[in-house]
């Protein structure tokens, strides 16, 4: 295969990615998409197998090595639980971070990477080994640190270090000192020891960085390090002068930005204080203890009996899902409740805040994988202003996205923070395992209002007694 | 020991309720109680003994079976003198009781060292107390009694009607007193499809009339009537006048007068006077829920329906007892909270803990020892003024503002500025191979930021997973390492480590190879799961 047509099988498979990110539009063309995103990929491959710059020595090996790695990702991609989703893509990340810094490091040990190139061409060929290996071991050991804290291997609390800014900040002048000495390398045994130095020191910057983030704060970072995946494979792209690596890796860099964001906008959070970290850890703590005066009021616990009738007499039922619901594992049961009360002529409809679970569109996948329709899921937008004329909300396994205070407190530190206005309808019933606040550590006023009904329990297993009450 | 607990059947005149139900009695079991019940007792209120039975209560003959076979007895009315000589020391009464009215019944009941609890004292301000307030759901009933009394009295439709014989107007109903029965009440003419008035000393209630699909009758004159208990209280001489003047206009206006008010161990207020009365239109209706207080009309004539001037006047007393089912099975539940409230162990036995709140206000009589009133709770009486919602403040600084929202100008001008001098550092510093690539890597960024601002928020994590397997396009930089052709092994700077880069360039391969194939099939898997 010549170098041209390898060139043109490059740009196909681009457009074959980016249709295949255009396709998730919506989940009628999603599928297809999927598929665009298959063909693209192989094509990519083949085209760079049987191009010019692979040999027929490699071959097997390259063989071998697919059919290995394609295996363990294949049997993940059966066996993984939904609930696990989180996980799963954490781990992935941390595979592409290191993947960077793997070819970072054969690209610089290379000869033959620079060889031909004029001295600015050579040092810039440095530079992006080098910014290619920071920013792949900071994915690397970020999502470690990401799939350890979403399987829960590693505490949900954020670990704030004394003086935490100062030593990334010492950290970031390090690594750029050393980045000048590796630039200045005479030779590539010269060399490693700062690039070794700077791997390790961007090593635990990642580390350090995820360990200090709140487990509600869970979605940006897992969007967040979605774009340094990206971002490492654009760099990886200019180190070997690959523009298809490019283009893939700024495609996926900014759809995990955009991600990052849109997280942040639903918690009305700025990005650079989420990365800072420390949510209902550092600083927001005391506030909500000094600040806004704790709710006043009695809470009115209601037994599943209770709730089935209450269901039962409602028209129009909300169900707002949480982590609390993937925890337990209720989607099969939430669903069978859905079909259920549909069958009982009743109006079910769900409404997903954009921060609900671990990380973007999390509830989604599990009420999809539990087959519930998902023309009767909705978006906090769609649905916010139709719980005045709801007569049941039931919120299961959620708190901060459904906190009245965001609204009504300015000096609680989730004001601002859009919510899913469930206690407008005429019954909420909330359902939690106990009256422990939510990961922003801020008491809900949603618990004690007058229309609110508390079912406590295990999720699952007071939604399997509220479906055997239904059914009864 | 698990207690009994006793109900009788209600001796007053007229009185059909029965202080609890089978579902009740379901209950109260579970709590750990057995229960007994006087044959008959729900005679009244169409609940048959077998009914009880098969609930489980113990039905026995007499009343007097049932005072001495149990240590709780559940009443509707207080007790009248045969009843309270049955009661023994040790036992426990929960009923109404009055106690400000019936002194002499306090004194007779303590002399006999029991406990009583009268549900009419029960605190109705704190929150937890709603499920237990049997005057406010005794009240519901009434409302709505009233009106399907009135319009039993009324000659016409209660809606408006355009028929083939001509059109119906619609009735209006006037509503005086907007407490939990006059609330049921405009709530029910509302449905009915009358057109309701309503008025209330107390301004704080106007929202709720209007939420029922009443309209609030305002009295020109300023003073604020919350008299605390949720009651109102007596108004001043000049408001008494501004308030007679809008009633003679409504009277003289309106079809159906619905008149509800009451103070607390006072007489009823004269609200309709005769005057108004005559001048109402012939075949009208007034139902005086305030019979058994003496009325709210000066032509009432307690417990009966009398007709003067024309007009209807109803005065029954026994409203509730005209719902009998409905209204037993409220107070049923809300005995049954009071019990809960009593026995938080479950085991069937009860502690009249004096610490709580709502038990202490409700509990008059303690062993014998009186203990009403209360001391006075604090004065929580209306819940503090909801505060005033907040428009969500927009944050300055940081950020990229709403969506949609176009940004401040200043910022947009910085942010090109620095733009600018960024593209200028590389257009003077960069190779020209590197622009190249440079201008691919801007574009793909723009493309990306298109693309993605159109995928479904319900799509985020099958992007999230299949942006994850398109990035193992990195697999690339493994496979041109792994054996490239060997063109520039002449570059001089020793010999290229081929083993090495080949181990390591093998070992990126596999990785990336999880991730691309485990990526697209997990996405794969999620999204085929998406379904109408």
């Amino acid at each position: 295969m010549s170098a041209s047509l390898a060139t043109v099988s490059y740009i196909a498979a681009t457009i074959l990615f980016i249709l295949s990110l255009g396709g998730l539009s919506n989940p009628e063309t999603s599928r297809r998409g999927n598929l665009y995103g298959m063909i693209g990929m192989a094509i990519a491959v083949l085209a760079t197998v049987f191009g010019p710059r692979v040999t027929s020595g490699g071959i097997a090996w390259v063989a071998i090595a697919l059919v290995v790695g394609g295996g363990i990702g294949v049997y993940l991609a059966r066996t993984v639980k939904m609930t696990q989703m989180p996980e799963l893509v954490a781990f992935m990340h941390s595979l592409v971070g290191l993947v960077a810094v793997l070819v970072g490091y054969a690209s610089y040990i290379d000869p033959s990477a620079s060889a031909g190139m004029s001295g600015a061409e050579t040092a810039i060929h440095h530079m992006e080994v080098y910014v290619g290996v920071l920013i792949g071991a900071v994915t690397l050991s970020g999502s470690v640190i990401a799939f350890g804290k979403l399987s829960g291997r590693v505490g949900g609390k954020p670990l704030l270090l004394p003086g935490r800014h100062l030593l990334n900040l010492a950290g970031l002048l390090v690594v750029i000192w050393f980045g000048y000495a590796f630039m200045r390398a005479p030779n590539i045994q010269a060399g490693m020891m700062p690039l070794i130095v700077m791997t390790v020191i961007a090593l635990l910057f990642g580390i350090h960085m995820v360990m200090a983030i709140g487990g509600a704060d869970m979605p940006v970072v897992v969007s967040m390090l979605n774009s340094y995946s990206g971002w490492a494979a654009a760099a990886t792209g200019f180190m070997l002068s690959n523009d298809l690596l490019i283009v893939t890796g700024a495609l996926v860099g900014s759809s995990g930005a955009i991600l990052s964001y849109i997280m942040c906008r639903a918690m009305n959070r700025n990005f650079i204080s989420v990365i800072a970290g420390g949510f209902g850890g550092g600083d927001a703590k005391p506030k909500a203890v000094g600040g806004p005066a704790a709710p006043q009021g009695e809470t009115v616990s209601v037994s599943a009996q209770e709730t089935a009738d209450l269901l039962k007499e409602a028209k129009t039922v909300v169900i707002v899902p949480g982590y609390g619901m993937a925890v337990a594992q209720a989607q099969h049961t939430v669903f069978e409740i859905t079909k259920r009360l549909r069958e009982l002529g009743k109006t079910v409809r769900f409404a997903i805040h954009p921060v609900a679970g671990r990380m973007p569109g999390h509830m989604n996948v599990l009420l999809a994988e539990a087959k519930v329709p998902y023309d009767i899921v909705m978006e906090m937008d769609e649905i916010n202003e139709d719980f005045p004329d709801t007569d049941v909300s039931m919120v299961i396994g959620a708190n901060d996205i459904v906190n009245p205070s965001a609204l009504e407190d300015p000096s609680s530190p989730i004001a601002g923070m859009p919510v899913l206005e469930v206690w407008k309808a005429n019954t909420s019933i909330v359902m939690k395992r106990s009256m422990a606040s939510g990961y922003a550590g801020v008491d809900n006023p949603l618990f004690y209002k007058e229309n609110n009904r508390m079912l406590f329990g295990d999720a699952k297993k007071m939604l399997d007694e509220v479906l055997a009450a239904l059914r009864a | 020991m698990p207690q009994v607990i006793g109900v009788p059947k209600e001796l007053f005149p007229l009185e059909k309720r029965v202080a609890t139900v089978p579902d009740a009695i379901a209950k109260l079991q579970k709590l750990g109680f057995s229960v007994i019940v006087q044959s008959g007792a729900g005679d009244a209120a169409s609940i048959g003994d077998d009914a009880y039975a098969a609930a489980g209560a113990k039905v026995v003959p007499d009343a007097a079976a049932v005072w001495s076979g149990a240590d709780i007895i559940l009443k509707v009315r207080a007790p009248g003198k045969e009843e309270a000589n049955l009661l023994r020391e040790g036992q426990t009464l929960i009923s109404f009781i009055w106690p400000a009215q019936n002194p002499d019944l306090m004194q007779s009941l303590a002399a006999r060292k029991a406990t009583v609890l009268a549900i009419d004292s029960l605190p109705r301000t704190l929150s937890r107390a709603q499920k237990m307030d049997a005057l406010t759901s005794m009240a519901g009933v009434s409302g709505y009694r009233a009106v399907i009394e009135a319009a039993n009295a009324f000659g016409r439709f209660f809606n408006g009607q355009i028929t083939a014989a001509g059109k119906v107007p619609p009735a209006k109903v006037f509503i005086a007193g907007a407490g939990v029965a006059g609330l049921a009440a405009v709530g029910t003419a509302a449905n009915m499809g009358a057109i309701v008035r309503a008025n209330d000393t107390r301004a704080e209630v106007a929202d709720q009339v209007v939420s029922l699909g009443g309209e609030f009758v305002k009295v020109n004159y300023e003073e604020e009537g919350s008299g605390g208990g949720g009651y109102a209280k007596v108004m001043s001489e000049g408001f008494q006048a501004a308030q007679r003047a809008m009633y003679a206009e409504q009277a003289k206006d309106a079809d159906i007068i619905i008149t509800t008010a009451l103070i607390p161990g006072k007489p009823a207020p004269k609200l309709i006077t005769a005057e108004m009365v005559r001048s109402m239109k012939p075949g009208s209706v007034i139902v005086d829920m305030a019979g058994e207080q003496g009325g709210n009309c000066e032509l009432t004539e307690p417990g009966q329906a009398v007709v003067k001037h024309g007009v209807t006047i109803i005065g029954y007393t026994d409203l509730v007892s005209r719902l009998a089912k409905q209204s037993s099975t409220l107070y049923a539940t809300n005995l049954f909270r009071v019990v809960e409230e009593l026995c938080k162990t479950k085991d069937g036995v009860i502690n009249v803990n004096m610490d709580d709140d709502a038990i202490r206000g409700l509990t008059v009589i303690k062993d014998g020892a009186v203990t009403w009133p209360p001391p006075q709770l604090k004065p929580a009486a209306v819940p503090a003024k909801a505060p005033a919602p907040v428009v969500a403040e927009k944050k300055g600084g940081h950020g990229h503002g709403a969506s949609g929202a176009p940004m401040p100008a200043g910022k947009l001008a910085a942010m090109f500025a620095v733009a600018a001098v960024l593209f200028l550092l590389i257009g003077l510093y960069a190779p020209p191979a590197f622009l190249g690539h440079f201008t691919v890597f801007v574009l793909g960024c723009f493309v990306g930021y298109q693309v993605v601002w159109n995928v479904t928020p319900a799509l985020h994590t099958p992007l999230m997973s299949v942006t994850n397997a398109i990035s193992s396009i990195i697999i690339i930089g493994a496979l041109v390492q792994i054996s490239p052709p060997l063109v520039a092994a002449v570059a001089g700077e020793g010999a290229r480590p081929d083993e090495l880069i080949k181990w390591l360039a093998v070992a990126g391969i596999a990785l990336t190879a999880i991730n691309m194939f485990g990526g697209f099939a997990v996405t794969q898997r999620m999204l085929s799961m998406f379904q109408k």
